[in-house]
């Protein structure tokens, strides 16, 4: 799962979709998951990371991952392929 | 190296809740590199606003309606000239003067001296609303299906085959949504009466608009293309703030219109882009957009790289503009001496 290749993402958080116009914000965890996703990170590599630095349990972690890459998807911000 | 200054007269002065381009383009070429300009404003009401702002309008001249004719538009311009040391360039904004000023475009070169950059008169009835469907058809561009009608009665076997929603429009501006045969009237008959007949009945595309603002050359390149999605829209339907887009696809479609009917001059293409990734092409607007400097904010001077075009200068086409540049309009309140009204009002001049 890949992030298109022209979305920006700026250190505050801040989204831009040059495709589409939309622009959209996260929180701090949102944005790491954000940054892992576009360099490529495989899902079980930021599974490992996100439990280790938040509290947060394995069906948790599945469930806010499922439902973060829905959005992304639903947003038109994930590669088309994916 | 000094450079030139042009005085160019402009159209369009009514910055309103529904704006001209006049403005826009007006700004567009005080920031112009190649040139310095001294404005001429041409005005159809009093109360447009860019009469009273002399840091853009150096002075406005009244013009008279286009149903007066073109003789006495050409009377008029021919006052104007005498007035004035010289008039190089001229900017008609308005679909409704267009007709008049593409007619007389050989005149007042020749004559006046005054240079304009219009599509020709085929290019222009040929992306009209009602003739849209078989531009489209023509140049493979996808339109959705429209049918032109002269009276209300004939609204129900339009939406028999079509289907609700409907687009409502009319011939030069105004489009509305109509979800059942009354509203359906109802909009012919506010439409029809404030911009005549006929009035287009065209399919419903769900989806985001987004337009393209770019010029042609005449020759079948494409000198400039800026896409832009509205992020803010008014109840009448304009952009109030928009946002500059990567879409290469868009570009493209715009390449291709360009270049298979040579346009010449500006245009504005409006799109209804699907959640499919589908472009619907809704409308050719063959003039500047009144959202025209944005192309400016994005690296892409197109008013300024018209005019240089249409005095003989060797302009390349632009290449590249700057993604994700916003625009957001603002409302202002002008405070004007009551002479200044009573001056443009009773010597048609300011």
């Amino acid at each position: 799962m890949k992030l298109r290749k022209n979305v920006a993402i700026s250190d505050s958080g801040f989204i831009f979709n040059p495709s589409t116009g939309d622009s959209y914000s996260v929180n701090p965890v949102g944005m790491e998951m954000l940054t892992l996703l576009h360099e490529g990170t495989p899902k079980e590599k930021i599974k490992s990371q996100i439990m280790r630095d938040y509290v947060c349990d394995e069906s948790t972690f599945e469930k806010d991952y499922y439902d973060f890459t829905l959005m992304l998807r639903n947003y038109k911000l994930l590669e088309e392929d994916e | 190296m000094s450079k030139p200054k042009y005085t160019i007269a402009v159209t369009g002065l009514n910055a309103i809740d529904s704006p001209g381009p006049g403005i826009a383009v007006i700004r567009g070429l005080k920031v112009a590199e190649s040139f310095d300009v001294r404005i001429i404003g041409l005005s159809y009401e009093a109360m447009e606003p860019g009469i009273y702002l002399h840091n853009l309008v150096d002075k406005t001249y009244q013009i008279p309606y286009p149903s007066a004719g073109q003789d006495v538009l050409f009377e008029r311009l021919t006052y104007i000239r005498e007035q004035e040391e010289k008039i190089d360039f001229l900017f008609p904004n308005f679909d409704a003067e267009l007709y008049s000023f593409i007619k007389l475009h050989k005149r007042l070169e020749g004559e006046l001296g005054i240079k304009m950059y219009l599509p020709t008169l085929e290019q222009f009835e040929a992306r009209h609303k009602p003739n849209l469907y078989e531009f489209g058809t023509k140049y493979e561009i996808t339109v959705p299906f429209a049918q032109m009608i002269f009276s209300a009665n004939d609204i129900h076997a339009v939406t028999e085959k079509m289907g609700f929603p409907i687009v409502v429009k009319g011939k030069y501006y105004d489009a509305k949504i109509a979800y059942n045969n009354e509203q359906a009237t109802q909009y012919f008959n506010k439409i029809s009466a404030q911009w005549g007949l006929p009035i287009l009945l065209q399919e419903f595309v769900q989806g985001t608009e987004v337009n393209v603002c770019g010029i042609g050359d005449g020759n079948g390149n494409l000198m400039g293309a800026v896409p832009m999605r509205k992020l803010y829209i008014t109840d009448k339907g304009k952009a109030w703030a928009g946002v500059s887009l990567d879409d290469k696809e868009l570009i493209e479609i715009t390449r291709k219109m360009v270049a298979n009917t040579n346009w010449r001059g500006p245009f504005e293409m409006e799109f209804v882009k699907t959640s499919e990734g589908k472009y619907y092409l809704i409308e050719i607007n063959p003039r500047f957009p009144a959202w025209c400097y944005l192309t400016v904010g994005s690296g892409q001077n197109q008013m300024e790289a018209m005019v240089n075009i249409a005095m003989g200068k060797k302009v390349e086409p632009f290449t590249d503009y700057k993604i994700g540049t916003m625009f957001i309009r603002y409302s202002n309140d002008l405070i004007v001496d009551i002479k200044e009204f009573e001056k443009i009002s009773t010597e048609g001049e300011l």
